[in-house]
């Protein structure tokens, strides 16, 4: 055995650093193709994706979990700490949230009677479904959080993605245990929306960074650091009037905004979820007869339809 | 019979350790910490495990499972799919064909070595992930990215080296 090995090995030395060569060529010009294909034919490469991220999404769900068990412990700690100085703050913010109660209160009731001398029909009213981010893909080349939830329990493609403080991103695919969310200061990531105050309409458009800029401005417009920005329903994507964040600085090199979530530290998201394609069809005005189509009974119907399409 | 037979599965199962190592890393990196300084942008630990093994067991690395972890890397950071997979092999292939070089090296030369591939590693995803999007990605965000995997790499090549006195030598 010994001595055959030496001549065996002089014939199969060369042939196989030749087949390492051929198979590196090989594996590089595969990768090409896939890159290539990925940005021809998007649907394969993202099939692949979705299934590849629902294989791995259980792995990462159990790895998640005690790491934010941690996180939590840690931040409780923290909070103890200025337990005192939050009271105050707190206490400061209920005089001032009281008084926004009472302006609240009045609008309501002055917008329903408004709504009900114009006959108006309330869009469609959203359902949420929470989920636990288990990966957290933000870097310097893509911005994106895995979900521990999927199409069986309703998520859908370009639903609006939020957390309490505001938009942060939209579901970009969806697998049977897992979605992607691309968040909105992704590079891919344009979202309609209006200045709060002066309703002008732009275009948010992420650039890998924190800040997120203005694009697409009405000419002439006028805009200032601290104003809100919001969703403006254009498109059909994002309900109106979600909350973005605010105007951060304005200068030659453009409009920044500072979005209100912070997305280092996003644990769980609502994912908003308007049934089927309600948000795409306009809502019928005074024009239509509002009793062919009850506004009460609209949304309900719909999200019946939802549920039973997965 | 029975005791070779498990010494060979026991040799197998250690010779694959390197690959489920760089796999660890891959589902690692991207689980989410919350931690503000990190989170910004996160290392490129994969790298550290391919350019380690390609120094010290290459055989233990094949081509195949240098591809197959560049597009879980992919996969799992939502880039396009393809992108890490070619920086990867391309480390691997830059590291072997030097292996000579880096026999024998102390650690600050091997680090250093680290620090030049993974600068042509950083460039060359940042060039194809501009290319792809046919936008400029700001070179900020993937300078830190880079120093930080830097950072991280005494203590990942540590932790492999001890690995590999400890499971691989007899392998």
């Amino acid at each position: 055995m010994k001595f055959r090995l030496h001549p065996v090995s002089q014939v199969t030395a060369p042939i196989k650093s030749l087949a390492q060569r051929f198979a590196l060529v090989g594996f590089i010009a595969l990768s090409f193709a896939m890159m290539l294909s990925g940005k021809a034919d998007i649907s394969l490469i993202e099939r692949i994706r979705v299934q590849a991220s629902d294989a791995v999404a259980p792995i990462l769900d159990a790895i998640s979990r005690p790491v934010a068990t941690v996180t939590e412990i840690a931040d409780q700690l923290e909070e103890l700490s200025q337990i005192q100085a939050e009271n105050t703050r707190l206490k400061k913010d209920r005089a001032q949230l009281l008084q926004w109660q009472t302006v609240a209160r009045q609008l309501e009731a002055e917008n329903k009677a408004l709504r009900g001398l114009l006959k108006f029909s309330p869009p469609p009213k959203a359902t949420y479904i929470t989920s636990r981010v288990i990966a957290n893909a933000v870097g310097a080349f893509a911005h994106s959080l895995l979900l521990n939830v999927g199409a069986p329990d309703g998520v859908k493609k370009d639903q609006a993605v939020t957390t309490g403080k505001g938009l942060i991103g939209r579901i970009a695919s969806v697998g049977n245990r897992s979605s992607w969310v691309l968040l909105i200061t992704d590079l891919n990531s344009r979202i309609p929306v209006v200045i709060e105050s002066t309703r002008t309409r732009a275009i948010m458009a992420g650039n890998n960074s924190d800040r997120p800029r203005l694009i697409h401005l009405s000419p002439g417009a006028m805009v200032s650091p601290g104003e809100r920005i919001i969703t403006s329903g254009h498109g059909g994507v994002f309900p109106p009037g979600l909350a973005i964040g605010t105007v951060s600085s304005v200068s030659d090199s453009g409009i920044e905004i500072q979005p209100f979530n912070d997305r280092r530290r996003v644990e769980y998201v609502r994912i908003l979820d308007f049934g089927d394609e309600s948000l795409i069809r306009p809502a019928p005005f005074s024009s239509s007869p509002s009793s062919a189509r009850p506004s009460s009974g609209r949304p309900s119907s719909a999200r019946k339809d939802g549920k039973k399409t997965p | 019979m029975r005791p070779a037979y498990w010494r060979r599965m026991d040799v197998a199962a250690r010779r694959l350790t390197p690959f489920g190592l760089t796999l660890i890393l891959v589902v690692l990196n991207v689980v989410p910490l919350h931690v503000p300084a990190l989170a910004m942008v996160f290392p490129v630990l994969p790298l550290i495990a391919i350019y380690h093994w390609a120094i010290y067991r290459p055989e233990l690395m094949p081509y195949y499972a240098v591809f197959f972890i560049g597009l879980l890397q992919d996969i799992l950071t939502n880039m396009p799919i393809g992108v890490n997979a070619l920086v990867f092999l391309g480390v691997h292939g830059a590291v072997i064909s030097q292996s000579r070089f880096f026999t024998g090296k102390s650690f600050a030369i091997v680090w250093l070595g680290f620090a030049l591939v993974a600068a042509a590693a950083t460039l060359a995803n940042w060039v194809l992930i501009s290319v792809y999007n046919m936008a400029l990605i700001s070179p900020g965000a993937v300078f830190f990215q880079y120093l930080l995997t830097l950072g991280c790499f005494p203590f990942f090549a540590w932790v492999f080296l001890r690995w590999q006195q400890t499971f691989l030598e007899h392998g």
